[in-house]
């Protein structure tokens, strides 16, 4: 499954990170690595961009740059 | 020879603050050299001999953005004594991804371990000794908000200075990543040398694939292929590509280090309430309509409620002022022409734009709250996908809503963007929000030619503007913008209570900024003016404008605007004028026009433009480049009078096109 699919109030392990250049780099230094667990915490008003909470803290993604992100074990936080 | 020093730290962790803090209000701040990233620097307050540099806030050292580059630049280049490294400790694990590269740089380091108030009362807590025993640099504990532990940091970095030690480790890596960084390591060591670069940030650059650093290294073929053969090795080992691999193995290492010294056993009290507020402020329905409350609130309070009054108190002594000072020359015995200068040279011109100054504090005063509070950051998650479209993200807004006050801070604001793409085409399209100064055109025009649909005329005239900015947008975004966006990865802070000295500093800041520019490309440009307004080609005086070179030019150009249906000099000479204020427009047109009353000045209107003329002027007036202090602004956050000239001339050829087509569509319905 992919970041963008996830319902907010659920969360998963990461298991892939795509995208390229300047993105991908951005989405791994932001903490966005295998292995971690990011939940989906919210949707801006207009469905697009999304709020996640990962290393205790909150970032904000683009819907097309999450269907980047692959997530396993999805289940409600 | 006093020591340089360096802070360096993420976004939203009180870097300015902390800054503001060991600094005191001795700042100086400018632009890195090249790139118009912003830079402060000051002696730290009781310490004369250390000057700190405050770097732009960033999360990592990837060559991919200007603000990281700028940093690793000037760590590796500038040789400062010392790193200070802050660090928010109630979000230690993604700040500290930034301090293990700060760390294979090789330069002193001592970290400040910030908000760590915020740590102990929620009933978290973190074991500095034994961070900073893993860590190997000085961990001190801080709260910059509060002024706490400053004094032993202060301590911490003197004793670095002194006896500087780079930091005792920088070896985070195990296993294949290990193995390949010592590997390469091995094979580029003369190079690093001679090139100047820490070999282990050489060499742990390269395996992430750092294209500056391949180019700066030099590498010969060779080297390039045992640099790829070891690279592909360790991707087939860990089934992870490179970049994924280094940036895992630093986080993997910070968990380890977290799970020693970290007990966490909740969230703190400012996240909580930090999701609270979210609930009302990113709300699916009442988010849009709060922030654009909240925008309504700050424009009335700063243009009329506050705004207005200070402005005419301002006005006032300006007048007064004036008025002394002709008193002072008249009874010196100056020559005419001194006092004109003077008077009605300098300080109307000046002056004019000075009293702009309340307002432009007034709006940094509650932008500096926006920002500081961490709303500025859901203002950008709200409305990010509205700009998008054009190639900007939601943080460009702001800027381009407070662009219908006044350009001058809009364009001054563009500074809070992070990206240097984002940034430079928000100044471009900021002015083509129709400013407050532009009202009284409006306001003259359609009292001539529309007095039963001034409010319709108006209300299209904002639209045009920002329908013009949205085809700008999409226009530059596929041309001089070409190229892929910063991208939209943006944390969103938990809300603070700014801190009062950092918002007083940042008006302060801007006032000075708004002031200099005010007493020299402005003070120019009005002695300019007045000369073509007052002389003629001879350089005598004129008793009359409509003999002055200024009107003779505005002859010389009018044709141009045949096209656009008004030729009268009076209207290209008003044009002109309005470059010194939009609101000169009008004044120009009155005393060219020698009329006496606003019915006169309608009537003699009638002669110079038609309705539909008098439309297309509007849509000119609307367009055409911003006024000179807005020029000034944009010349010192583009950091180039080129890039300047040329967004001037971009945004008068587009009002240009844009008032031929409505000309000539008007006349085959109208006309």
């Amino acid at each position: 499954m992919t970041l963008d699919q996830v319902k907010p109030g659920y969360g998963g392990i990461i298991t892939a990170v795509g995208g390229e250049g300047a993105l991908r780099h951005r989405l791994l230094d932001m903490g966005l690595t295998p292995k971690t667990h990011v939940m989906v915490r919210k949707v801006a008003p207009m469905g697009d961009p999304i709020e996640l909470y990962l290393r205790s803290y909150v970032l904000t993604i683009r819907r097309e740059d999450a269907a980047k992100i692959q997530l396993k074990e999805v289940s409600p936080v | 020879m006093s020591d340089l020093l360096a802070l360096a730290g993420n976004q939203n962790c009180g870097k300015t603050t902390l800054f503001n803090c060991l600094t005191g209000s001795n700042q100086h701040v400018g632009n890195f050299p090249g790139v118009t990233v912003e830079k402060k620097e000051g002696p730290i307050k009781g310490h004369k001999d250390m000057i700190l540099v405050d770097l732009p806030g960033i999360y990592s050292l990837s060559p991919y953005t200007s603000e990281e580059v700028v940093t690793r630049d000037f760590i590796l280049k500038e040789h400062p004594k010392a790193v200070i490294n802050i660090v928010d400790a109630t979000n230690i694990e993604r700040n500290l991804y930034l301090s293990l590269q700060l760390m294979e740089l090789g330069i002193p380091m001592v970290i400040a371990l910030n908000m760590m108030d915020e740590v102990r009362a929620s009933g978290n807590s973190i074991d500095v000794e034994l961070l900073s025993a893993h860590l190997g640099v000085p961990v001190i504990p801080i709260s910059a908000g509060k002024n706490e532990g400053i004094s032993d940091l202060l301590d911490a970095v003197t004793e670095t200075v002194r006896h500087p030690k780079p930091p005792a480790r920088m070896d985070f890596c195990r296993g294949e990543v290990h193995k390949a960084i010592h590997s390469i390591a091995h094979i580029i060591e003369d190079q690093a040398k001679t090139s100047g670069y820490p070999l282990r940030f050489a060499a742990t650059k390269l395996v992430e694939g750092d294209e500056l650093m391949i180019k700066a290294l030099h590498l010969t073929s060779d080297q390039k292929h045992i640099l790829n053969h070891m690279v592909e090795n360790m991707e087939k080992a860990l089934d992870m590509d490179r970049e994924a691999a280094l940036a895992d193995m630093r986080y993997t290492f910070i968990e380890e280090i977290c799970r020693d010294c970290v007990v966490k056993h909740r969230e703190t009290r400012e996240q909580v309430r930090s999701e609270k507020i979210d609930r009302l402020l990113t709300h699916k329905y009442l988010g849009i309509p709060i922030f654009l409350g909240i925008m309504l609130l700050i424009f009335w309070l700063t243009f009329s409620v506050l705004g207005a009054p200070l402005q005419d108190l301002l006005d006032n002594w300006i007048g007064v002022g004036t008025d002394w000072l002709e008193g002072v020359l008249v009874s010196a015995g100056t020559s005419e022409w001194v006092r004109s200068l003077l008077i009605d040279g300098v300080c109307a011109g000046v002056g004019s734009v000075l009293s702009f100054l309340p307002i432009i504090v007034l709006l940094f005063f509650f932008l500096s709250l926006l920002e500081d509070s961490g709303y500025m950051a859901r203002v950008a998650f709200v409305m990010d996908k509205m700009l998008r479209k054009i190639g900007l993200s939601g943080r460009s807004f702001v800027p381009m809503l407070i662009g219908f006050g006044c350009s001058v801070p809009a364009i001054m604001a563009t500074r809070t963007l992070s990206s240097d793409r984002d940034r430079k085409m928000t100044i471009v399209l900021t002015p083509f929000m129709s400013c407050s100064a532009k009202l009284p055109i409006y306001g003259m025009i359609t009292m001539a030619f529309f007095p039963k649909q001034g409010g319709i005329v108006m209300f299209a005239l904002y639209v045009l503007g920002m329908v013009v900015a949205i085809l700008s947008g999409l226009l530059l975004k596929s041309t001089i913008f070409k190229g892929n966006p910063v991208p939209f990865v943006m944390e969103l802070p938990s809300y603070r209570m700014p801190a009062l000295r950092g918002v007083l500093m940042l008006m302060w800041e801007k006032a000075k900024d708004f002031i200099r520019k005010a007493f020299t490309i402005i003070f120019v440009a009005a002695i300019v003016i007045w000369f073509l307004q007052s002389f003629d080609w001879s350089l005598n005086w004129v008793e009359d404008s409509t003999d002055s070179i200024l009107a003779s030019i505005g002859s010389v150009i009018a044709p141009l605007f045949i096209p656009l249906g008004f030729d009268d000099w009076r209207a290209s000479t008003a044009l002109i004028t309005g470059l010194t204020a939009k609101e000169s427009v009008v004044s120009t047109l009155t005393v060219l026009t020698g009329a006496a009353s606003d019915a006169q000045l309608s009537a003699v209107l009638h002669t110079i433009f038609t309705p539909v003329s008098s439309i297309s002027f509007l849509a000119f007036t609307v367009l055409y480049m911003p006024c000179v202090a807005a020029f000034a602004a944009t010349k010192r956050e583009l950091g180039s009078l080129r890039a300047a000239v040329a967004t001037a001339a971009y945004q008068t050829s587009v009002a240009y096109i844009a008032a031929f087509v409505i000309f000539q569509f008007g006349q085959l319905f109208f006309g």
